[in-house]
């Protein structure tokens, strides 16, 4: 794919997209569909025009321009109805838009050129100021309409609020229908939900590499849980390891190089780190409680949850080994953490009263803030930009994914029709 | 030498709480998956969403397909069904009874268990190549990877229960399914209580 700045025409030419949306080889019956449940008290309004050029596909890379930014939560997408399709503003769509009370609107098109391709180009307008913030024209195949879209969200999501917008990324999840587990893979918008495992046998655990090429997991497939890594592109997978025991709850280390992971091949399930091809398997803890559900901080320490202390809470090590600090005080079951992007903060389930909740701590002040209800909240995984946690619950009796922001305003909720969906992933922004 | 050895499993037991009431807890175990690695098939659905070839960069023939893993058939044990000891599965005997129940958040073999470990263990030292998988499970309540771990805990306490009444330790292996193998999927006290515990599996079966 090419993508050329509009402002300047200067020419660049983007790793097209094949990290983010390749492997597309079958699309599951577990697509999501996601409704937004709790919005932020503070959103910008945004007016996105109807873009100009092919039906079709101007109608659908401007629809999921819309929802992505709908998604975010902190920013309001308003009626675009009877607005003119325009790729670039006048004065009379400036008068128009104030009209609707935008802060900012989004204009473009999509035109097919040679060969199957298609022409997207897109401003965004501040419109009090009716000036342009941003701008670019990319040459895409229609296969790659909807990766572009996301790519455009993210661009204006990114220019409007300062943070790097996560729409082109993907969530890998487990779907559980009668006898048979599914490890799906699917855009950050549950569209394109690929099967990349399928197993009569449990599948837990799924965690990305940081360069978003392989998902390690955990499958029962051999009559007893072990850790695999595949690639999400070919579907290579292997074995992590071949040892006795259990071998569980993979994470990888900030450059992808390492794995640690729990295992009972001592007997008790203590930590292990391994090269991420399974070589120079080395013990972590030597703690004789239970240590498992470990976490690599971008800091290079590894966060994990033990009942050395007499109930589960959360510990740090460093990954050479060596002491661990106890970081949760509060609370008789802290479990699971998920160490922020920037490293500041961690959230973690709690288990109090009967009722499982997320909570975030942040390092520096200690401080805990309870993020969601329960009564089951489970597995959660930050986004790329620390600004959303997507995690498991229960609705309506039934697996769903859902999505909370750091700051606990803003709520969503991924269902899939026909199965129990359950371990999210949120995986990496593509390179 | 046995009355030695059964006071320590009283010892052992003398910890435990009261008596749990049991229903259903006779059954056999989860019908055996397979002990060897699964092998990696195609899909079995079409490729309907093929990416264009112009996003792949892959070689050709590569496979796209989800890796559909199956559990193998226990071809590989030698000690086949036909073998399997009667005396096992006689309804009138303590060793049909193949599950150990448990407290919540509780790795210990309860009191009214000793029977039924006692001949499980009698049993194993009697035929030295009986081979038994203990399985370890939980209810749903917490974290999926800490009661992996939790279920080890109970399976591997249930081992040591038996080394300690002389059973030789290479006739017993131990393995946890967590949360993820409940007898009962409700979400109710009493489908946890049937969730917690831990299965007896004698090679062949």
């Amino acid at each position: 794919m090419k993508k050329y700045c509009i402002d300047s025409l200067r020419s660049l030419f983007v790793r097209c997209l094949v990290a983010a949306t390749v492997s597309v080889s079958v699309v599951s019956h577990a697509q999501l569909s996601i409704d937004i449940i709790g919005v932020g008290s503070q959103q910008i309004p945004v007016v996105v025009a109807p873009f100009a050029g092919a039906d079709k596909e101007s109608q659908l890379v401007a629809s999921v321009i819309e929802a992505d930014l709908n998604r975010s939560g902190v920013i309001k997408t308003l009626a675009s109805a009877g607005l003119a399709r325009l790729t670039e503003p006048n004065a009379d769509s400036y008068s128009q838009w104030s009209g609707r009370g935008a802060d900012a609107a989004v204009v473009g098109g999509v035109q097919a050129i040679a060969n199957g391709q298609f022409s997207v180009s897109f401003r965004l307008l501040d419109v009090p100021k009716r000036a342009q913030l941003t701008g670019f024209v990319y040459t895409v195949t229609s296969n790659d309409l909807r990766a572009t879209a996301h790519l455009i969200a993210d661009a204006i999501y990114e220019k409007l609020t300062g943070d790097k917008g996560v729409f082109s990324t993907r969530i890998a999840y487990v779907a559980k229908s009668p006898g048979r587990f599914q490890l799906v893979v699917a855009d950050s918008d549950g569209a394109n939900a690929t099967t990349i495992v399928s197993s009569v046998e449990p599948i837990i655990s799924p965690a990305w590499s940081p360069d978003g090429a392989r998902l390690a997991y955990v499958s029962f497939e051999g009559r007893k849980p072990s850790v695999y890594v595949q690639n999400t592109l070919t579907g290579e997978r292997r074995l992590l390891i071949n040892a006795p025991g259990n071998q569980s709850a993979p994470a990888w280390s900030p450059n992808g190089a390492r794995i640690v992971f729990a295992s009972s091949q001592a007997g008790g399930t203590q930590l292990y780190v391994a090269d991420a091809n399974g070589s120079n398997v080395r013990r972590l803890t030597n703690s004789g409680a239970i240590d498992t559900a470990p976490n690599w901080s971008p800091d290079g320490r590894i966060y994990f949850m033990s009942d050395r202390g007499g109930s589960p809470q959360i510990y740090r090590i460093a990954p050479e080994g060596g002491n661990a600090e106890r970081v949760t005080f509060e609370g008789s079951y802290n479990a699971n953490p998920r160490i922020s992007p920037d490293g500041k903060s961690m959230v973690f389930v709690r288990r109090e009263g009967g009722r499982e909740a997320l909570a975030v701590q942040d390092f520096a002040s200690r401080q805990v803030q309870v993020l969601t209800s329960g009564p089951v909240d489970e597995s959660p995984s930050f986004a790329p930009n620390g600004k959303l946690i997507v995690y498991a619950s229960i609705y309506n009796g039934r697996g769903v994914l859902a999505a909370v922001s750091a700051d606990g305003r803003v709520k969503q909720r991924l269902a899939a029709s026909g199965s129990d969906v359950r371990e999210p992933a949120w995986g990496p922004i593509p390179r | 030498m046995k009355s030695a050895q059964k006071s320590t499993l009283a010892l052992l037991a003398a910890t435990v709480l009261g008596v749990l009431a049991l229903s259903g807890c006779s059954s056999t175990p989860d019908t055996p998956a397979a002990v060897t690695e699964g092998s990696r098939t195609g899909a079995t659905t079409g490729a309907t969403g093929t990416r264009g070839a112009d996003t792949s960069g892959l070689p050709a023939g590569t496979n796209r397909m989800p890796a559909t893993v199956q559990p193998a058939t226990e071809s590989n044990n030698s000690t086949a069904t036909s073998r399997i000891d009667p005396a096992l599965t006689d309804p009138r005997s303590p060793l049909s009874q193949r599950s150990i129940f448990y407290d919540y958040d509780s790795f210990v073999v309860k009191d009214e268990f000793k029977t039924m470990v006692d001949a499980h263990a009698a049993y194993l030292k009697r035929n030295p190549g009986a081979r038994l998988v203990i399985e370890g499970n939980t209810d749903e309540r917490g974290s999926r990877e800490y009661n992996l771990a939790l279920g080890q805990k109970r399976a591997e306490g249930v081992k040591r229960v038996f080394a300690l009444l002389g059973v030789n330790e290479s006739q017993v292996q131990t393995v946890s399914f967590g949360e993820e193998k409940p007898r009962n999927p409700a979400a109710t006290e009493g489908a946890y209580s049937e969730n917690r515990r831990c299965d007896l599996r004698y090679a062949g079966e």
